[in-house]
């Protein structure tokens, strides 16, 4: 059988943190969904201005960029959390 | 085209290659076991290994490839960074730390886990191999493009040099070099696009003066005689004949001082634009805009016929910010180029195509997914196929998934991967700017546009041009380096070692990988030798597709449902390679390459991800259901959920 390279400890907080990455994925792709979907229905909504002078497309587009890297701190901070505390010796 | 030769360039890049080589001397010396060799230990630290991720990620498809996209085609090369960089939340919330905490070296041992199948170890072998092989390919036939500006080499020996140095990287010291010379490739190239995206911002938008020069393209007025084309009103210009192409585009050839000009005719029939254009004569010489190639006379194109700022015209911008400079895109006009075979005169012309700065910042230049410009069914699955092997492709490439395999926890692993985003995040950014400077400042090669972000970077200086080369060049390098350690990891611990049985000790599974590696570097180069002139991100996509395939409903379904058998994920890996392939080669692009009609494609579908993906899902689930009495003797080692 196979191992991990490096011995890792029994992490109780797996589940809960598989948990709550599938509802961060869930979520995150309902947006990108969002993305195509406007892009296939209603390409026109993308030139529209939105937030200044710039357009919906590249809000909607820088905004996914920002929004993985922003609910990846989410995520990270939350695991964290969940592992010192389900975790302690 | 032909380019000047830099001599800082080439000493920017043998200065790399050095680093590189040094490192990984220094990292054999260190490298003993088989951990070290295929996993680094799995001690590196999580900074180090996000940054990785990112070298190993930012491939020539992305620093090439996408720049060159946008340059050519606005927003719609963008997709790709939007898509790319959301296959990481993918990895990041469901594959990364299961990854970690199921396997070792591989990702074949990840998938195996739980049930120790032969079948299992010889199908996700084979897949990682497959899509190695197809992502090393357009990494290959980069290598060779790139050699030709940055060393002025014929394009073998750059396919040549970078096989030979990543054999050598990987041979001596495995995943550890490997991931060093991925940290200084990444911070590099994040480093560097960040600072030409300050000087494409601080040069704003310029129409073409003395100060940005570009070629005056001449435009003659057409003489018209029962809507037949009979010449021009120039007399220099000898009228040598008319071609239609597709029903709609008149292409035009006169002589003058007895040399080819090849012009367009316009959409009101009264003038004709000028072209580049390449001719094969009839003993196979190319010319190049009627002249042989060593006569430079194939120019850069791309630039602005009108800038308008708060209502008025001007001839420039002055420095811009990054809203601004998006902001102003939309009121300007680019000359961009469009390609089209004209077979009877065995000559390729690239003809203007002034297009609203508004379209390029708007999807639709390349993908028609409106209603309004004729877009059919297929086109519009064919772009919500495209997003979703982007979307699913990332978490199921075999040289990222072993990345995680080299950090020390679970939560190195997740931490690393946040890095990666943020690191690939701030980098895609940076592709639209770096595309749409090259789209305006006259810097495109029409013939390749891969190097529309070297050139751009050419046109603010030797200096930045040289870094920039060398850099793009050891992007392939890095890139090489992880699909041929995942390539050597399949072979030799997966299909030698566990699939054959043959139980080697440590020094001798090291010993394989190398052999592994310089056989699967060999087979790399022989490749980017044969695949000249494929385009690179073509191939890329393909690659995703098939991974997406192939592995990714066998990682989803191993994780989240637990009557998958091993009997269901082998076939799934079969079904998923084996339909995506098949999709691709019946696709409208193969059949044009075949030189068939695009029409007479068995499958009106580019990319198969729409299909296959579900396909490959469903064989799953039937298979697993066919075989749930396997699962009585499955391996209880592993529980994901570990309660």
């Amino acid at each position: 059988m196979h191992g991990p390279a490096a011995k890792l400890e029994t992490d109780h907080a797996a589940a809960k943190k598989s948990k709550l990455g599938v509802i961060l994925f869930i979520f995150y792709l309902l947006v990108y969904t969002g993305f195509v979907l406007i892009g296939l229905l209603d390409p026109d909504m993308l030139s529209v201005h939105v937030l200044g002078k710039q357009n919906l497309a590249i809000v909607y587009g820088f905004g996914l960029i920002v929004l993985a890297v922003i609910m990846g701190f989410i995520y990270n901070a939350a695991c964290t959390k969940m592992e010192n505390k389900m975790n302690k010796k | 085209m032909i380019y000047d030769v830099s001599i800082w360039a080439i000493v920017i890049f043998m200065l790399f290659v050095a680093t590189v080589l040094g490192l990984s001397f220094y990292f054999a010396r260190r490298t003993k076991s088989a951990s070290g060799y295929y996993a680094a230990g799995g001690n590196i630290h999580w900074g180090v290994n996000g940054i990785a991720f990112a070298g190993d990620y930012l491939s020539a498809a992305s620093f090439l490839g996408i720049c060159g996209m946008i340059a050519y085609s606005g927003y719609d090369g963008f997709l790709y960074s939007i898509g790319y960089l959301a296959g990481w939340v993918v990895a990041l919330f469901i594959v990364a730390e299961p990854m970690k905490r199921l396997g070792k070296y591989t990702f074949t041992d990840a998938l195996d886990a739980r049930f120790n199948s032969k079948a299992i170890k010889l199908t996700a072998a084979i897949s990682t191999l497959i899509v190695s092989v197809f992502y090393l390919i357009p990494q290959m036939v980069g290598a060779g493009d790139l050699v030709v500006p940055l060393l002025g080499l014929p394009h073998w020996t750059g396919v040549l040099i970078v096989g030979s140095i990543v054999i050598l990287i990987v041979a001596t010291a495995g995943m550890t070099s490997t991931t060093y010379v991925q940290f200084i490739k990444g911070s590099l190239l994040i480093i560097f696009s960040t600072i030409l995206t300050v000087y494409i911002l601080k040069n704003g938008f310029n129409l073409p003066d003395k100060d940005h020069p570009t070629h005056s393209f001449v435009t003659l007025n057409a003489k018209i005689d029962n809507g037949q084309v009979i010449g021009s009103t120039d007399s220099t210009y000898i009228f040598k004949g008319a071609y239609t192409v597709d029903k709609k585009l008149t292409f035009v050839h006169f002589e003058k001082d007895n040399l080819a000009k090849w012009f367009k005719l316009s959409k009101d029939s009264t003038s004709f634009s000028e072209m580049l254009f390449i001719t094969t004569t009839e003993d196979g010489k190319k010319l190049y805009n009627g002249e042989p190639k060593e006569n430079r006379k194939f120019f850069q194109v791309g630039h602005l016929t009108k800038i308008i700022v708060d209502g008025k015209e001007v001839d420039k911008t002055g420095p811009v910010g990054p809203f601004e400079f998006l902001s102003t895109m939309e009121n300007l006009e680019v000359v961009r180029f469009a390609k089209k075979d004209i077979k009877d005169a065995k000559t390729t012309v690239w003809y203007q195509n002034s297009t609203p700065g508004k379209s390029m910042i708007n999807p639709g230049l390349l993908y028609k997914v409106s209603s309004k410009s004729g877009a059919t069914f297929w086109d519009k699955l064919n772009f919500v196929s495209l997003m979703l092997a982007l979307f699913l492709g990332t978490s199921a490439l075999p040289h990222i998934l072993i990345r995680y395999y080299t950090v020390p926890s679970q939560r190195a692993a997740r931490k690393s991967t946040i890095v990666a985003i943020a690191a690939i995040g701030f980098f895609y950014v940076l592709t639209l700017y770096m595309g749409l400077g090259a789209s305006v400042n006259g810097v495109l090669d029409v013939e390749s546009s891969n190097m529309s972000g070297p050139l751009l970077a050419k046109y603010f200086g030797v200096g930045i041009f040289s870094i920039i080369s060398a850099i793009a060049f050891a992007t392939v390098l890095g890139t090489v380096a992880g699909l041929i350690v995942a390539s050597s990891g399949a072979i030799a611990h997966d299909f030698m070692d566990n699939y054959l049985g043959l139980k080697m000790n440590d020094k001798a599974k090291v010993k394989a990988g190398k052999i592994a590696a310089f056989c699967v570097g060999i087979f790399a180069i022989i490749l980017g030798v044969l695949f000249k002139g494929m385009n690179v991100s073509f191939l890329v996509g393909l690659a995703f597709a098939v991974a997406a395939s192939a592995n990714l409903p066998a990682i989803l379904f191993l994780l989240f449902w637990k009557k998958t058998t091993a009997k269901g994920i082998a076939s799934s890996i079969v079904v998923g390679i084996l339909s995506s392939i098949l999709i691709i080669l019946g696709s409208p692009t193969m059949f044009e390459k075949y030189g068939l009609a695009k029409s007479a494609a068995i499958i009106p579908l580019d990319n198969p991800g729409i299909i296959s993906i579900p396909l490959a899902a469903l064989v799953l689930i039937v298979v697993s259901l066919m075989t749930q009495k396997d699962n009585a003797n499955k391996v209880e080692n592993y529980h994901l959920d570990q309660k």
